[in-house]
């Protein structure tokens, strides 16, 4: 008890406490490094440990990713590992219960994995297709990629379709490379920076680090986004723009750029496919394809340096980069045999003809002269700026140069243009806009990071045959690639998908992260077919990780006439109670991140920096809770006793005695010397990148900040997609299978060998006739712009606003609200409105509403902004949750003002004529359209309740679980006198 | 005389709340803690913070700047909170200016609180003892830590380097060159506190254009508006004209 002092009440120069003294001076303290998994950002951490408890977490200051730094969720990482929301132990719904209803019992874990042998083990041998396993933001899609291969179900993804696969595909498909993980903007030498819908969290510390310093340099930084928050607060200037509207501010910027002669013509002639002649002959099967030589071309995935140029001097087709040539961009030509063609970059021009900012502006809401003077902004700083470092380098046909070039501006976007219906074609016009500036993978612009650049599209393939899944065989192929034409394409011989969710299908064809939106949806159905069991890891597809969730909540618990469920079997891997986990027949209790080894990988999405590759791991630092096993430790299990090649000798033995042991041991192919680590490989851990195991791999990663970092030669470290040394290293290194240049595709061949199997024009596979239209309408080789599908589809008048999300910095999707420290920062949201679109409504601020789409409507409450342009509403997605879930008292606010807006989100676009439902996704690569929603706002009843609705019926706590306690005085270790 | 003080960088802050939480996660296990939460899985979730950030909006649709706020105990020069404590246990550190509470010798009557014009203090309601942010004074002369790690929580976890921290009574000081030169403001001077803590403003980058400046001697459309000549062969009015 505290005891009160009144005796000394003058006294201030000694005080009673001593402010220095440390309350534990007999504390057993260690440090223990490892990497954060608070959010996907990866960074560096120190858990400093006191009797064994967690005292502190902090930044590592030698770690290249945070240098030392650290964001609110990972200082709150204590309240992670404590939380009560933590599963403990493997859980099997009751027998007589019913599914959703919460009632689960302890079983052990020798039970869990036989219950999951026996029945996987009969899928995988009669029809391995009947297990989906999809996961979240996991950072191990390198394994449990594996685990599905091996397996041999093609039914795997992780949660990227419904994440930001766009701004990845649209990216990788016209310069070789993309955000985040595998790219980004240069900050330390950019002097204008664009950001464009960008979330408050992607990419997380290194882009508050750079964007501090670039803003203190002098930087100027310019944010186009309907709302101003986070990143955008700081901009030196805000342009607020209607959702989905990006591709036509991107065209409009090309328009002024191209017509101004603003573009860097030197870079688009050697670098791009802007000079290469195509095929404009309409009755010609190679219409709208580059005219080729008869240079003999090998088989492979890149792209031959077989096309053709107009040169200039010699005014006549000369194979492209011939000494001394230089091409016509712009003009028509006839080859001798009659042929017209023109270069692509004359298609570019004539495409963005008639996208003006004037006619941007009907559109976006951005004022035609502000496009133009952004574009100006964009294209003098380029031109005038220009910065030339000393470095010298090769290029890809042998040309020395003394110096790299940059164009100092650099652009930033994420899921705002990504997550709608439009934004592979935007997301191709916002790359296309950066190499006209000249700034792919040069000083000041845009940077790569290994293992990208990688050939457009990058070499691996899913099987294209129904053949390749096969019982007891592990999948002909990989479960996700990347389509280089309609051949690819996982498909029947009639055309239908060979995926649950219909990735790399006619509809979806370059869908390279699937469409777990749709996942749950089509198995209820069961189109295109039936499955048996459903493994769900780390993603909330019972909540807000789904679209329509009050619909998908009763497809999870749906039966056949039988009585049997129509998904007949789910499994929940998490860490946490979960309104998912409520509907799970068997629950795998995970471990928190500072109880797991885990590698981020090469062969996933690494941590690598620009100067060169990074690859990092975690090392527990204290035990498993309860009876918590990471996921890794239940794959490898699982795989074993299902005998999956990779997991058992030739006899069929156990081979790895735990994931440590798989990850230092394991080789793509025996002998390959390539395995999850790039760091400390060899006998002796002598070698890099590639090595025999070396089973101190893991203690050379403990000491060495579980981080492995390779700096490249400065002159590997620009111009990646042409430099001969670069890709030469990372051909030798196994990084990539061909060291060809990578030209940028300005004009995506790719893109029309899809449209001409739409018009019956080629020899590949044809679509079946009701996806023609929409394959030759949305596979155009040049970005164009539409309307996104689902606001076509929407009656603009009665639903006039758009509605978005975005995630606060400080909580990462649904994971944080079982955090006690950062629920106080978000504990409920509101839905923020423009004052002036509220008071048009007759709402007041705080005020009860109802937001309604054509699908649903949700009451939550109103909030007056200045910080979001009119047309738009828009909330923090996942704080919002079911009354009990997370275990969080029923009268948490989360669930009684906190609001889902998912419910108001279709996962599919309203009926076509012919009664088919399509993915409300992008038509082009699946990518989950959330941002494409239209709605409605209207005040509340009087007389109806101030609580948020729908409302479920309260989740119930597991066993294993704690009752959560009533207040916290978190202190880390034994204080002196034995007080807590 | 030594006054130890964050300088916060309104310029480059973004919200992120990281100051926040390694605040509390530092000291709710430092010679400060426990800090204490109330409902942390109910209702109305409400805890002691040393430090919290506010994001209010300024001006109107589109001329708007939002702005985030990070607001700690400022440790005033001239601390309205001192005097008022009837038991002495409000006090301010001669040799390094830090204002502190005795944790000891308070008796929670929450004199302070209202003395206090910036609302930077916290009642801890379990203790019932008053609490406010010390600089992490158990941090920064812990020996035992590397000299790096010698800063108060807020500001090594900052991302964005927004805190800036050292003597503001020493004119070479980072802290002193940051307000001399950056414009660094104090709050509410009219109330005569003299805060130590200072604020720097947003600072607008701005690029302005001249109109000659669009169209250079090398633009490229002078290449490529260039179009192939007609072949000498092919038909022309020549070929036909009358004389």
């Amino acid at each position: 008890m505290k005891t009160h002092n009144f005796g000394d009440s003058q006294s201030t120069i000694s005080p009673l406490h001593d402010p220095l003294a440390s309350p534990t001076p007999d504390a057993k303290q260690e440090v223990r490094n490892t990497t954060c998994y608070m959010c996907a950002c990866r960074c560096g951490i120190r858990v400093h440990l006191r009797d064994g408890e967690v005292r502190y977490i902090d930044g590592n200051p030698d770690h290249p990713l945070n240098g030392g730094v650290i964001c609110a969720k990972g200082s709150s990482g204590i309240m992670k590992q404590y939380s009560p929301a933590r599963l403990t132990k493997p859980l099997r719904r009751k027998p007589e219960s019913e599914r959703g209803s919460g009632e689960f019992e302890e079983i052990s874990w020798e039970e869990t994995f036989s219950i999951l042998a026996e029945r996987l083990g009969k899928i995988r041998a009669t029809d391995p297709k009947k297990f989906a396993l999809f996961t979240g933001r996991d950072q191990m899609q390198a394994l449990t990629g594996l685990f599905a291969r091996q397996f041999g179900t093609p039914n795997y993804a992780a949660h990227g379709g419904f994440c930001s696969v766009n701004m990845a595909a649209g990216m990788i498909y016209t310069i070789g490379g993309s955000f985040w993980e595998f790219g980004g903007p240069d900050l330390e030498r950019s002097k204008l920076f664009i950001m464009i819908g960008t979330a408050e969290d992607h990419h997380s510390n290194p882009l508050k680090v750079a964007l501090s310093k670039f803003k203190r340099e002098g930087g100027r930084f310019i944010s186009i986004n309907p709302v101003r928050t986070g990143y955008s607060a700081i901009a030196d200037e805000w342009v607020p723009i209607r959702p989905g509207t990006d591709g036509a501010l991107m065209l409009a910027l090309i328009h002024e750029i191209i017509a101004l002669g603003l573009y860097d013509r030197e870079f688009l002639v050697r670098y791009t496919n802007s000079g290469q002649l195509i095929n404009l002959d309409a009755e010609h099967d190679e219409f709208g394809m580059f005219v080729r030589t008869e240079v003999p071309e090998e088989e492979g995935c890149y792209d031959p340096q077989n096309k053709l140029w107009w040169d200039r001097n010699t005014d006549k087709a000369v194979i492209t980069h011939s000494e001394g040539a230089d091409p016509y961009l712009l003009g028509d030509f006839k080859l001798p045999d009659g042929t017209p063609v023109k270069p692509a970059f004359q298609l570019l021009q004539d495409r963005v003809k008639d996208y003006t900012p004037e006619w941007a502006e009907q559109i976006t809401g951005i004022s035609a002269d502000t496009i133009k003077r952004l574009a100006h902004e964009m294209g003098i700083t380029a031109r005038d700026q220009q910065i030339e470092l000393p470095i010298a380098w090769t290029d890809s046909w042998g040309k020395e140069h003394d110096s790299v070039v940059g164009n100092p501006v650099s652009f930033h976007a994420m899921r705002g243009l990504a997550a709608h219906s439009n934004g592979f074609q935007t997301i191709r016009a916002l790359s296309i806009l950066m190499t006209l500036l000249g700034t792919i993978d040069r000083p000041g612009g845009f940077r790569h990071k290994t293992p990208f650049p990688r050939p457009i599209p990058p070499c691996a393939r899913t099987p294209n045959t129904p053949l390749a899944v096969r019982p007891n065989t592990p999948l002909d192929g990989m479960p996700l690639g990347w389509p280089s034409d309609p051949d690819d394409l996982f498909v029947n011989p009639d055309g239908s998908p060979v995926r649950i969710d219909k990735a790399f299908s006619w509809e979806y064809p370059l869908s390279v992260h699937g469409l777990m939106h749709n996942v749950i949806t089509n198995a209820w159905r069961g189109d295109p077919y039936k499955i048996d069991t459903l493994l769900l890891f780390m993603a909330n597809m019972g909540w807000n990780s789904t679209m329509n969730t009050s619909e998908v909540r009763k497809m999870l618990t749906d039966k056949e006439e039988n009585g049997e469920y129509k998904i007949p079997f789910i499994v929940v891997c998490d860490a946490f109670h979960s309104e998912t986990t409520a509907f799970a027949d068997l629950i795998l209790p995970d471990t928190t991140y500072l109880e797991r080894h885990d590698v981020m990988s090469m062969l996933d999405r690494p941590i690598s920096e620009f100067d060169g590759p990074v690859d990092a791991v975690r090392i527990p630092v204290m035990p498993p809770t309860g009876e918590c096993k990471p996921f890794q430790e239940v794959l490898i299990e699982l795989g074993t006793r299902l005998k999956l090649p990779v997991f058992v000798t030739k006899e069929g033995k156990r081979k790895y005695r735990d994931y440590p042991d798989f990850i230092v041991n394991w080789e793509t192919e025996p002998g390959s010397g390539i395995g999850f680590l790039s760091g400390w490989r060899g006998k002796g851990g002598e070698k890099t990148m590639r090595g025999e195991p070396n089973p101190n791999q893991w203690e050379m990663y403990a000491k060495n900040n579980c981080v492995h970092h390779l700096k490249l030669p400065r002159s590997y470290q620009f111009m990646r997609n042409w430099n001969k040394g670069y890709l030469e290293w990372s051909q030798r290194n196994r990084i990539t299978r061909y060291a060809e240049p990578i030209l940028i595709h300005l004009y995506s061949e790719v893109l029309q060998k899809f449209r001409l199997a739409a018009q019956g024009k080629s020899i590949s596979r044809q679509p079946p006739a009701h996806l023609a239209k929409r394959i030759e309408t949305f596979f155009d080789p040049l970005p164009f712009y539409y309307e996104p599908l689902e606001t076509q589809a929407s009656d603009k008048h009665k639903y006039p606003l758009s509605a978005v999300t975005q995630r606060p910095m400080a909580m990462y999707h649904s994971w944080d609200s079982q955090n006690a420290w950062l629920r106080q920062i978000h504990a409920h949201n509101y839905l923020y409105v423009n004052s002036r679109t509220a008071m048009e409504a007759g709402i007041g601020d705080g005020e009860w509403i109802w937001v309604e789409s054509q699908w649903g409507k949700v009451r939550c409450m109103a909030r007056f902004s200045e910080s979001v342009e009119p047309g738009t509403v828009w909330t923090w997605n996942a704080i919002g949750k079911a009354a009990g879930a997370w275990n969080l008292s029923p009268d948490a606010n989360e669930s009684q003002q906190g609001f889902l807006l998912n419910h108001v989100i279709s996962e599919e676009l309203p009926p076509m004529p012919d009664g088919k439902r399509y993915s409300n996704s992008d038509p082009i690569t699946g990518q989950a359209a959330w941002y494409d929603v239209r709605v409605r706002i209207y005040k509340a009843g009087a007389d109806e309740p101030e609580q948020t609705s729908p409302q479920f019926e309260l989740l119930q706590r597991y066993p294993g679980m704690k009752k959560p306690p009533s207040w916290l005085a978190y202190f880390g270790g034994k204080k002196k006198g034995g007080r807590k | 005389m030594t006054q130890l003080a964050l300088v916060i960088d309104l310029n480059v802050c973004v919200g992120c709340h990281a100051c926040v939480t390694s605040c509390k996660e530092w000291n709710t296990s430092g010679s400060a803690g426990p800090l204490y939460d109330e409902n942390p899985y109910g209702a109305d979730p409400t805890g002691t913070f040393f430090n919290r950030v506010q994001t209010f909006e300024v001006g109107q649709f589109p001329h708007t700047e939002t702005v985030h706020f990070p607001k700690s105990c400022l440790h005033c020069e001239d601390p309205p909170c001192v005097p008022v404590c009837p038991t002495g246990a409000s006090y301010k550190r001669k040799q390094d200016g830090i204002v502190l509470v005795d944790y000891d010798k308070c008796i929670g009557c929450k004199y302070c609180t209202w003395a206090c014009p910036y609302g930077a203090r916290e009642i801890d309601e379990k203790q019932q003892v008053m609490k406010k942010c010390t600089l992490c004074v158990d941090r920064i002369y812990d020996m035992s830590l590397p000299e790096n790690d010698r800063k108060p929580s807020c500001v090594k976890a900052c991302p964005t380097s927004a805190r800036l921290f050292g003597d503001i009574h020493d004119s070479e000081s980072e802290v002193s060159l940051a307000i001399r030169e950056e414009g660094g403001y104090a709050l509410m001077p009219e109330w005569g506190t003299h805060p130590a803590n200072h604020y720097l403003p947003r600072r607008k980058t701005k690029l302005k254009i001249h109109e000659d400046e669009l169209e250079r001697a090398d633009n490229p459309l002078k290449v490529d508006g260039k179009l192939p000549k007609p072949g000498k062969g092919e038909p022309s009015m020549e070929d036909v004209s009358a004389w």
